[in-house]
């Protein structure tokens, strides 16, 4: 066996992305941070550590390509010509979209530690970590590992209703157990304005992302509405910044990437 | 990718295999020791759960690749649904051991588990509706289950080894997302047993869907019969101007397609309703809050067809994976 790779080290910040529930938007949020820290000029990487329902390659659209191999390990598959954005998911290793993943914790936990050891990052100034959720196996490793680089912290997703807020909380405790900072807290799916009428309906409820936060004393990091052409993008592997940069769930993503890029790992 | 792990030395004989940690190719590989370590011969605790199931009658699993797409509301919806014809017996396990929801969706927050001489009394909602949740054994709502796939494992093991039903007509299961400890562990316990099938919940758009098209496969692999496919959060009515719109597209044609191409039955949609998140807030039955919601009916008749399945299935036990003839 070779010796170990240490290719994070080269990384300059290091995000998580988590919730104790599930579809609150982690993938979403991830997605899009990548794509606004990547237009704000810097190199990202996204790797999408849920290995039962990857989401990323689709978002970005590029699930049927390959990993290559090179001397220092596996490359990501990049978007785009100028390799500014790169992505390593379970989905390029799969012979079939389709397959199921049926690995208990064990498997997984050898196939993430290779993710975050083979992966050749190059220099990259952000790595996005996706998640499924949970407080499980995928978490446990990636926190275990993940410590000694030092990583900026942990974005908490979720959206208003008690039923998500209430898994959160526990996702909470996970990150104080096991010492990852808190960068803050996100609600997203706040409200939905017709698009027929313009009345604000507030499909899943409101509010309780910003009420976690304040109650557990982490920073609230803003309101993401719900809006149909986020959904669509996604769904298309599109841009939703350039369809609709004038949204105010577009402004709300970028005062999120804003405060990101705020962060300097190198103050305590 | 099936069997062999990614790391694995060029003559792996599968971890699932009786030579997995013995062969010759074993030596030096890294999860040697932990193929070796699986117990071999059938668990003893299977045949146990198979007699403390046998007062159970049906088996239902809700199952999706993704997460949020209704799970738990929706099993704590066909709990309610089932139980109120007064003369069944109804009990919901939930083995989302990270992200219990079914305790909060059904009023039950707060409430403890109690041993019995006979095992585990579940918690009761009504007298003809029970829960086991992990969510009963936590200290309190910050509590966390900071667990590795060995111990979620025991924990399912418990749940359906030490509990104590009762005689009951329907025991409905609901899942955390995903094909993995959980999933694995609860379609193996259970494989002495009869289960009825399971229900695959998705939302319309294809970010939901990949996943479920994961899971259909996963039933297959594991021989579960699937009762259905439901499609949530289909499309949304504005409560001011009563105009719809679609909020996650069916960019791919949605639950009924997939259905189709997979050649399983679809079961209908269910719209997104406001109330129905604020019911589940709550702890109150949509079905006693919002008769005249559209959702109430799409909801009922979902429910008559698996009542439907499951009592024509007690005739037919012939396995039915839904697997193209
Ligand atoms: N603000 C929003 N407006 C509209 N659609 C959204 C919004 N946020 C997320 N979505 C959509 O909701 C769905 C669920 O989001 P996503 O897949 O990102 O959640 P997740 O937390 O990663 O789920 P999982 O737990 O399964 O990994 C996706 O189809 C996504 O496009
Ligand atoms: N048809 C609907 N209309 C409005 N809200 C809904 C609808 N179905 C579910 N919800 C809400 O959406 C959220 C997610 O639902 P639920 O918790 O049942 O999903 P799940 O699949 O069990 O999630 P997880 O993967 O985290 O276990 C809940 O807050 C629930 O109240
Ligand atoms: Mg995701
Ligand atoms: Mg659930």
């Amino acid at each position: 066996m070779s010796a170990p790779r240490d290719h994070l080290s080269t990384v300059k910040h290091v995000i998580l992305v988590l919730s104790g529930k599930g579809g609150v938007g982690k993938s979403t949020v991830a997605t899009q941070i990548a794509l606004s820290l990547r237009d704000a000029g810097h190199k990202v990487g996204i790797l999408d550590v849920d290995l039962c329902g990857p989401s990323i390659p689709k978002m970005f659209n590029v699930s049927n390509q390959d990993i290559h191999q090179c001397p220092e390990g596996w490359l990501p598959v990049f978007v785009d010509k100028e390799q500014t954005l790169g992505i390593m998911s379970i989905s390029f290793l799969l012979d079939n979209q389709n397959d199921a993943v049926v690995w208990r914790g064990p498997k997984k936990t050898a196939m993430i530690k290779q993710f975050l050891n083979d992966v050749y990052w190059k220099d990259m100034d952000y790595l996005i970590i996706d998640t499924p959720p949970g407080t499980s196996d995928e978490h446990i490793t990636v926190m275990e590992n993940l410590k000694q680089y030092n990583p900026d912290g942990a974005i908490l997703v979720t959206t208003p209703q008690a039923v998500a807020v209430g898994d959160v909380r526990r996702e909470l405790t996970f990150c104080r157990k096991t010492r990852i900072p808190v960068i803050g807290i996100i609600e997203n799916m706040s409200g939905f304005v017709c698009p027929h009428c313009s009345e604000c309906t507030n499909i899943f409820s409101k509010g309780g992302g910003e009420a976690l936060a304040k109650q557990s004393e982490v920073p609230f990091l803003g309101c993401i509405p719900l809006d149909p052409q986020l959904t669509q993008s996604l769904e298309e592997g599109q841009s939703f910044a350039d369809k609709c940069s004038s949204s105010p769930t577009m402004a709300a993503i970028n005062t999120l990437v804003k405060r990101l890029m705020a962060i300097d790992r190198d103050l305590p | 990718m099936a069997d062999i792990p990614q790391d694995a030395p060029e003559q792996c004989p599968g971890t699932g295999s009786g030579e997995a940690g013995k062969a010759s190719a074993c030596q030096g590989c890294p999860n040697q020791t932990l193929c070796s370590a699986k117990p071999q011969g059938p668990d003893p605790d299977i045949a146990e759960i198979k007699e403390r199931l046998t007062s159970v009658k049906h088996k239902i699993l809700v199952l999706s690749g993704k997460g949020g797409v209704g799970k738990s509301t929706f099993t704590a919806h066909l709990a309610h649904g089932l139980a109120a014809d007064e003369s069944k017996q109804v009990g919901v396990l939930d083995v989302d051991i990270c992200g219990p929801s079914i305790p909060r969706i059904l009023g039950l927050e707060g409430e403890q588990v109690h041993q019995s001489a006979s095992g585990w009394s579940p918690v009761y909602v009504t007298d003809n509706l029970a829960v086991m949740s992990v969510g009963f054994l936590l200290s309190g709502p910050d509590d966390a289950v900071i667990w590795r796939g060995p111990k979620k494992n025991g924990m399912i093991k418990q749940f359906l080894r030490d509990v104590d039903w009762g005689d009951i007509d329907y025991l409905v299961i609901d899942t955390p997302p995903g094909t993995s400890d959980e999933h694995i562990s609860t379609t193996q316990y259970l494989s002495q047993t009869h289960v009825d099938g399971a229900v695959l919940l998705t939302t319309p758009q294809e970010v939901a869907i990949q996943d479920v098209r994961k899971e259909i496969n996963f039933c297959r692999k594991v021989n579960l019969p699937i009762i259905g496919v439901v499609e949530n959060m289909s499309g949304f009515v504005c409560p001011h101007c009563t105009k719809e719109s679609v909020i996650f597209p069916p960019t791919t044609g949605g639950g009924e397609k997939m259905a189709a191409d997979a050649n399983i039955t679809f079961l209908g949609k269910l719209p997104l309703d406001p109330r129905i998140g604020k019911c589940c807030d709550e702890g109150k039955s949509f079905f006693d809050e919002v008769k005249d919601s559209p959702a109430t009916q799409a909801f009922k008749d979902i429910i008559e067809k698996i009542k439907d399945y499951c009592s024509k299935r007690k005739e037919n036990t012939e396995v039915d994976t839904g697997e193209e003839k």
